[in-house]
């Protein structure tokens, strides 16, 4: 167990840094994506809007759910929300913490996105290039165009090539002028996330500390205690093969009362060390029962000796366990049988 | 214990140079993205003023705060100086040193952006470009004031048509760019000696208040962690004795054989020893709560009395 302790302890600390680092690599992967993508602005009137927002707003969606896809925890998350209630209450506080701390760090990446999609410029430029106030910075006095052939007009902006409308106001003068705009609101995006990330770490330590680090314990705890089970599940199932295997060749061995087929040489020491790892648990059916039980009633937050549990649950004191033991009834019946 | 012991000169050891680097880093970054950001003046009379004193201005405050919120001990210093003072008084020369630790950390990515541009000139171009004095340039002395101004708030745009081949755009951008430098030397010397002076001073000046500070806010730092240690800890035994308890519970409902602990004696008296009577949620709360509420006293003679 010493090397288990010691990869438990490792993954623990090192759980937040590993998180951490997934997040780094998206938010890098982020910025890399948008390098790599051609952008195209498609230069029609209505299209360019449509093109421009979706190219701001819908890569971002898609990186916040892959940051919880990514994120180990979810699961955690989920079955410590949708469990029974069965011996143990369930404390709303820890899945907040557990929620809000995935949700940070899945904000990194589209963050980047965006902020990188501002600062460059081509996405506003696309998508607003029929709004540039043509009376400020050309010259809007083109009798013959009508409003919708200088939407037209300067729906071309952002495509230089097939750009006509020189007169009406230079193609440079326009995009300097909206990539202003589109920077200036990049840099104000950066600065409000920077204060709104300041606000939500300095404001912790003034208000809830000490709910903070209930939490905080409470949700590791989950963590430690389900990685624990899956151990000892898996020690379990090992030690179970083997007493199978060992049992199946006894068997086989007394049946042929034959001298070739040896058993696999254990000495009574290891059957006995295999048997003991069993916990008592020797069958499916029972292990069935266990696994079904762990999920539907985990036991109380209360290490005393005495095995019945009192039913102290996370709701507080005294409160008698929610549910039933009717499980337990069945099981009993179903051994009487055999 | 020796195993505690070098988590201790680790931690201690790396606490400091762990923020060094992160400081290191976030310089290196702000350069990184000073060189990668396209800057593109707007070229328009009022624009110009704006977008490049925002330039110089925004990212800067940006930098600051994210040297703020990647620092581990501006939670550290928040929390002793919000904590309730229980039986552990609050020595406000710590927290002042941490402070003011901190404040020097996060001071350096902005000041190498505000450095980085002004040297590199185009901000400053962009920015005072209209605000020029046209009697000193030829090109622009003949011409009236508001096209004057047009003119001169084209000058950062080397492309535009208008300023193509104008002779005194290019003059115009020089004396601005020379103005730009100038301050941003100027600004990198006045830095350095003061830091200079700062750090030849300051011995002069209490140097035994500033040692305890330092001791002690490396012991709180220190405290914290190991604080977060010994919960790992501690609830990996928990969760170890919840588990072993419920196969047991199991097991006694179906009463199969008798079940013994597959480990009896010294090593179960060692893991009961690290449990330390905090066996269930309440006591947990318990002892989580008096931690924040009431810091135990820097005072470990009674507990080695015992």
């Amino acid at each position: 167990m010493d090397k288990f302790r010691m990869i438990f302890q490792f993954l623990q600390s090192n759980q937040e840094s590993f998180m951490n680092g997934i997040c780094g690599i998206m938010a890098l992967a982020s910025a890399q994506m948008y390098s790599a993508f051609d952008f195209n602005c498609p230069c029609l009137p209505r299209y360019n809007l449509a093109y421009g927002l979706g190219i701001l707003l819908v890569p971002p969606l898609i990186l916040f759910l892959l940051g919880f896809v990514l994120n180990n925890n979810v699961s955690m998350l989920a079955e410590e929300w949708r469990r029974p209630q069965g011996q143990r209450g369930k404390d709303p506080a820890v899945l907040r913490y557990m929620f809000c701390s995935m949700a940070q760090r899945a904000m990194i990446a589209p963050v980047v996105w965006v902020s990188v999609t501002l600062l460059d410029g081509k996405c506003i430029t696309c998508a607003f290039c029929t709004a540039v106030p043509v009376e400020t910075l050309g010259n809007a006095s083109h009798p013959d165009l009508s409003q919708e052939e200088m939407k037209l007009v300067l729906a071309r902006i952002p495509c230089k090539e097939i750009y006509d409308g020189q007169e009406l106001i230079a193609n440079e003068v326009a995009i300097r002028y909206l990539r202003c705009i589109s920077q200036a609101l990049g840099w104000c995006f950066v600065l409000l996330m920077t204060t709104l990330a300041f606000l939500v770490r300095s404001l912790r330590p003034c208000f809830t500390q000490a709910a903070f680090l209930k939490s905080r314990y409470w949700s590791h705890y989950i963590d430690i205690e389900r990685k624990l089970f899956d151990e000892t599940c898996t020690e379990h199932a090992r030690s179970f093969a083997k007493v199978c295997i060992q049992q199946f060749f006894e068997g086989m061995s007394t049946d042929l009362a034959a001298t070739r087929c040896h058993l696999p040489s254990k000495a009574p020491a290891d059957a006995g060390e295999a048997a003991e790892k069993l916990l008592g648990i020797t069958d499916r059916g029972t292990m069935n029962t266990a696994l079904k039980s762990w999920h539907r009633c985990k036991p109380p937050l209360h290490l005393h000796p005495p095995a019945l549990p009192t039913g102290n649950g996370w709701a507080g004191e005294g409160q008698p366990p929610v549910q039933p033991p009717v499980p337990r009834r069945e099981m009993a019946a179903y051994y009487s049988r055999v | 214990m020796d195993r505690f012991r070098m988590i201790f000169q680790y931690f201690q050891s790396n606490s400091e140079s762990v923020m060094n680097g992160i400081c290191g880093l976030l310089a290196l970054a702000s350069v990184k993205m000073y060189t990668c950001f396209d800057f593109s003046c707007p070229c328009l009379p009022r624009y110009n003023m704006a977008y490049g004193l925002g330039i110089i201005f925004v990212p800067p405050v940006a930098l600051f705060l994210c040297g703020l919120i990647l620092n581990r001990q501006s939670l550290l210093m928040l929390e002793e100086w919000r904590r309730p003072q229980g039986r552990r008084k609050k020595d406000l020369a710590v927290i002042r040193y941490l402070c003011s630790s901190i404040m020097q950390r996060a001071m350096v990515a902005p000041v190498v952006w505000i450095i980085v541009t002004l040297l590199d000139g185009k901000c400053l171009i962009c920015a005072l470009s209209d605000s020029v004095d046209p009697k000193k340039f030829v090109g622009f002395a003949n011409s009236s004031p508001v096209q004057v101004q047009q003119l001169l708030a084209k000058v950062p745009c080397k492309d535009d048509e208008l300023m193509r081949n104008n002779t005194s755009r290019k003059a115009v951008s020089r004396y601005l760019r020379c103005w730009s430098q100038a301050l941003g030397w100027s600004i990198l010397l006045i830095l350095i000696v003061a830091v200079f002076l700062a750090r030849w001073l300051r011995p002069c000046f209490n140097q035994a208040a500033l040692l305890q500070a330092r001791h002690w806010s490396n012991y709180i730092d220190i405290e914290q962690k190991i604080f977060e240690e010994t919960c790992c800890e501690h609830s990996r035994l928990f969760a170890h004795k919840c588990i072993l308890h419920f196969f047991e519970s199991m097991q006694e409902e179906i009463k199969l054989r008798s079940f013994s602990l597959p480990r009896e004696g010294e090593e179960a008296e060692r893991e009961e020893d690290l449990l330390q009577g905090i066996t269930d949620q309440d006591r947990v709360n318990k002892l989580l709560k008096t931690w924040y509420y009431e810091k135990p006293a820097l005072d470990i003679s009674l507990a080695t009395q015992r």
